[in-house]
């Protein structure tokens, strides 16, 4: 079965088992590997891509769920919160294994897109369910800040 | 301790290449006019400037080839740091390279055979690649004033740019060529501290700008190659079970599933993709034999570890006086006992690891962190010689010890899986083993169980008399290759290191210590014994302090052997406000812990949420690691160390029933989330003394400190981790 849908803002048509995780079919399929596999169980975020821009699990989202949406993972994030997020990660030097960043950064980018001017307890809310086992919260909460700061100026 | 391996595994170690000639001297001889063996990135082409640790191309990037694996702690900056510096580089044209498995060149200098552990990447790599790069400053400037027809000694390096008074200049890219037919100086001229441009001072992680944008491509998970097949296993449901049978008639209907392989790990799926692998794995029907399995559950063992310490055990060097008679003559004597569960390391990235074999060599793509253990291993696998195994070693998306085994059993697996295939006939083809988080969580090589049991002798007025501490774990290096090197006398080191000696006088201390058996594999993690002697031996101190009616922080002043040591202990005391009252709700509780020649002390100030769970609100960490070669990387890793210690001691532990392991996933071994992390304040001592490490020994005094902050707020002392066994409601 084929399904069609948007990709980083250009059009791909996927031949594959309806069934595959959207994480598969972009780390193997498409040799796309961004997107990180941490757990498969949308416990971790390392997965994270966003669908019509929202923040989702690609581990739990079947190929055949994203019939003409449209994704959007690390390799084409852009516009200002992401160029934000980005800058302020290096500007930190945020990662350490880097491994869950690009999860991280979707998650934070999708935050600041909805809320531009997030709180602590906003980070909290939008940040709990990514995790980083080198534990570079700190940083990563310090740099959602620094880039709300950005995107204002 | 692993510097005791180096004479014996010089002979079994690769052979020499013909063309590598060492000269005597330690650093110099490594620089000796060696060629590189070509690597990936730079091979030695004609104006190439190739070094073993510095290569310079004509497009003017210096690549430093790094020796070390980089899991996050900073290692490639860090080494890359060392060489511009005496090179006086730009930071802007340093990249770096993973360095091929070559032990030749790349050995770690404190372990005699090429690895990452310990904490000594910055501390063994120190001088030589400072030497390194001076070397290469040096034979720059030699080209250049003959190229100039000046004197040496008038010809300047700045920011990457060589020149002389007379208005000529040209860069590293330009002179690479004549520079590397110039003679390799042995013994090159280091800077002095305050000519220091990087160390000490910041110079820009080499791969945030990749890690920020999605690290594609950039672990050994991401390793892709034509015509790969990835392999997945049923893996034991026991440990020490092997497989005896299989049916696998479900598995080979899925569509992309090639192969089925025994292997004695367990029976390894192969598919064109990753998908298919892991679905097929779940529906193969395995018989195991659990003849000498582990079939017990962590309830019973934890009781056999506790019960070992009643007895008198193996005496571990470094006690002082007669701490059994002392506790004879005592009028009183107080007795603690203390359980720390098996941990898991769960990295973020999963073991993985990509093969080909073609009958004569053996090609690996992951991140090694003992290449020369994982070459002499494969080797012995495949019955090749160690050189006939080459390593591609890539970032590694954590490890926390995880991929630094003795036994390098994810490449002998791997290796294994691949000869199976060349023997049924298949042509050679990479395969690529891929561990889910379940196989992670579920797969052994924890952190060990321990018990410890502390007894401590007063006289009538409340002073200590001695004390008599006993250990009982399963050692992690009995019954490796390293055996013979680290036990001795039957004293695992790893198991005692922190508390054979005490960082405090007392007039009489003796440890002992107990070995466990079973078949659940164990490895360090990260700090590794200091996880739980740390734990014990600062707890015990605050215990102690109480019992003398005395402050926690004056109590071990008193007693405290080391002045490093006692600097971080008030340093931090003073950033933390030691002596200044909390807001209400708010304790604070003091832990110092040296470990790998660095000392840390942390406060640590907590609240209680009202379901009655600890919330660590600020953590202030002093640290006195030596020279600080990167002070934000040490920074960082203080407070990613202060996280990962955190995480374990607030809910982790791996449980087993009649042999299963209870937990599978990141929804049963719980991860620490944003929520939980603490402030963190990180102030480091300034310091003249060689670099020590910075990747582990901010783990150790968070656990502790936490518990004295509890002990503080409640007068409870948790003695069993994980902290969320107790309810402090």
């Amino acid at each position: 079965m084929s399904v069609t849908f948007t990709l980083n803002g250009t059009p791909r048509t996927i031949d594959a088992d309806p069934e595959t995780p959207l994480l598969w079919v972009l780390r193997d399929d498409l040799k796309m590997t961004g997107t990180k596999f941490g757990c498969g169980i949308a416990q971790c975020g390392a997965c994270t891509v966003h669908l019509d821009g929202d923040p989702i699990r690609s581990c739990q989202t079947l190929l055949e769920d994203i019939e003409g949406a449209s994704i959007t993972t690390i390799e084409g994030v852009n516009g200002k919160a992401a160029e934000a997020v980005k800058a302020a990660w290096s500007e930190l030097d945020v990662p350490q294994c880097g491994y869950c960043q690009s999860g991280q950064i979707l998650a934070a980018t999708a935050l600041l897109t909805e809320t531009p001017k997030p709180t602590d307890e906003d980070i909290d809310y939008a940040m709990d369910g990514n995790v980083c086992r080198c534990a570079t919260y700190a940083r990563i909460r310090k740099a959602i800040h620094v880039a709300a700061d950005k995107m204002e100026a | 301790m692993l510097h005791l391996l180096e004479k014996p595994l010089e002979a079994a170690r690769p052979s020499r290449r013909s063309f590598l000639k060492m000269s005597a001297g330690a650093l110099g001889g490594l620089m000796l006019a060696l060629r590189m063996p070509g690597t990936a990135r730079a091979a030695s082409n004609a104006g190439d400037f190739a070094q073993p640790f510095v290569h310079i191309r004509p497009d003017n990037k210096v690549i430093v080839l790094i020796k070390h694996l980089d899991k996050g702690q900073g290692t490639a900056s860090g080494l890359a740091t060392l060489v511009a510096d005496e090179l006086d580089a730009d930071a802007a044209q340093i990249e770096t390279d993973f360095a091929p498995a070559n032990v030749d060149l790349y050995k770690n200098l404190a372990f005699g055979v090429q690895g990452t552990g310990g904490s000594t990447a910055i501390a063994n790599s120190f001088l030589q690649y400072r030497t390194a790069g001076a070397a290469a400053k040096a034979m720059l400037v030699a080209a250049a004033a003959g190229e100039w027809d000046v004197p040496a000694a008038e010809v300047t390096v700045s920011r990457g740019v060589v020149s002389h008074a007379s208005g000529k200049s040209a860069t590293f890219g330009e002179l690479a060529g004549l520079a590397a037919a110039q003679e390799v100086p042995a013994e090159p001229a280091l800077k002095k501290p305050e000519d220091w441009i990087y160390i000490g001072k910041s110079f820009a992680r080499v791969d945030v700008p990749a890690k920020s944008s999605g690290a594609v491509g950039l672990y050994g998970m991401d390793h892709q190659a034509d015509n790969m097949l990835v392999a997945v296993l049923a893996r034991p449901p026991k440990f020490g079970a092997v497989p005896t049978s299989f049916d696998d008639a479900e598995a080979r209907k899925i569509e992309g599933v090639v192969d089925v392989v025994s292997v004695p790990s367990g029976v390894a799926v192969l598919a064109t993709s990753t998908w298919p692998a892991i679905n097929a794995r779940g529906l193969l029907e395995v018989t195991w034999d659990e003849a000498v399995a582990e079939s017990r559950s962590t309830a019973e063992m934890a009781e056999e570890l506790a019960a070992m310490t009643s007895e008198k055990g193996l005496p571990v060097p470094g006690g002082e006086g007669d701490a059994d008679g002392a506790l004879a003559q005592a009028a009183n004597v107080i007795e603690v006992d203390y359980a720390f569960p098996f941990l898991a390391h769960a990295p973020m990235e999963p073991l993985d690891i990509t093969v080909l074999y073609d009958g004569e060599t053996a090609t690996f793509w992951t991140g090694s962190q003992f290449q020369t253990i994982d070459q002499m291993v494969t080797a012995g696998v495949l019955g090749l010689t160690p050189d006939k195994i080459a390593i591609n070693t890539t970032w590694a998306g954590g490890s926390f010890g995880r991929r630094a085994q003795p036994d390098s059993h994810y490449f002998a697996e791997a290796a294994l899986i691949a000869k199976a295939r060349l023997e049924a006939g298949n042509p050679p083809q990479p395969i690529k083993v891929v561990w889910t988080r379940e196989d992670d969580i579920k797969g052994g090589y924890y952190r060990p169980m321990v018990a410890h049991k502390a007894r401590v002798g007063f006289d009538e007025d409340g002073n200590v008399l001695g004390w008599q501490h006993r250990i009982a774990t399963k050692s992690i290096m009995k019954g490796t290759s390293f055996e013979q090197f680290m036990v001795k006398d039957g004293v695992d080191a790893t198991s005692v290191e922190g508390i054979g000696e005490l960082p405090y006088s007392m007039p009489a201390f003796q440890a002992e210590v107990h070995n466990a058996e079973t078949a659940v594999p164990v490895l360090w993690w990260r700090s590794v014994g200091h996880t739980h002697t740390g734990y014990v031996a600062e707890t015990m101190m605050d215990r102690l302090a109480k019992q003398a009616g005395e402050d926690p922080l004056a109590y071990r002043l008193k007693h405290i052997k080391h002045d490093r040591l006692a600097g971080v202990l008030k340093l931090a005391a003073e950033k933390a406000g030691w002596d200044k009252p909390l807001p209400e709700g708010r304790y604070r509780g003091i832990a110092a812990v040296e470990s790998f020649g660095s000392f840390v002390a942390e406060v640590a100030e907590i609240s209680f949420r009202e379901d009655g769970t600890v919330k660590v609100e600020k953590v202030t960490c002093a640290v006195d690691c030596g020279i600080p070669v990167n002070p934000d990387n040490i920074r960082a890793q203080m407070e990613g160390g202060i996280g990962y210690g955190l995480g374990a001691v607030l809910r982790n532990e791996i449980t087993l029933t009649d042999g299963i392991v209870d937990q599978e996933n990141f929804d049963t071994y719980l991860p620490i989330r944003m929520t939980d992390m603490p402030e963190i304040d990180v102030h480091i001592v300034p310091s003249e003394e060689a670099p020590s490490g910075a990747g582990e020994p901010g783990t150790p005094p968070i656990g502790p400190a936490v518990a004295n902050a509890i002990a503080a707020a409640k007068d409870i002392w948790i003695t069993d981790l994980p902290l969320s066994k107790h309810d402090l409601a």
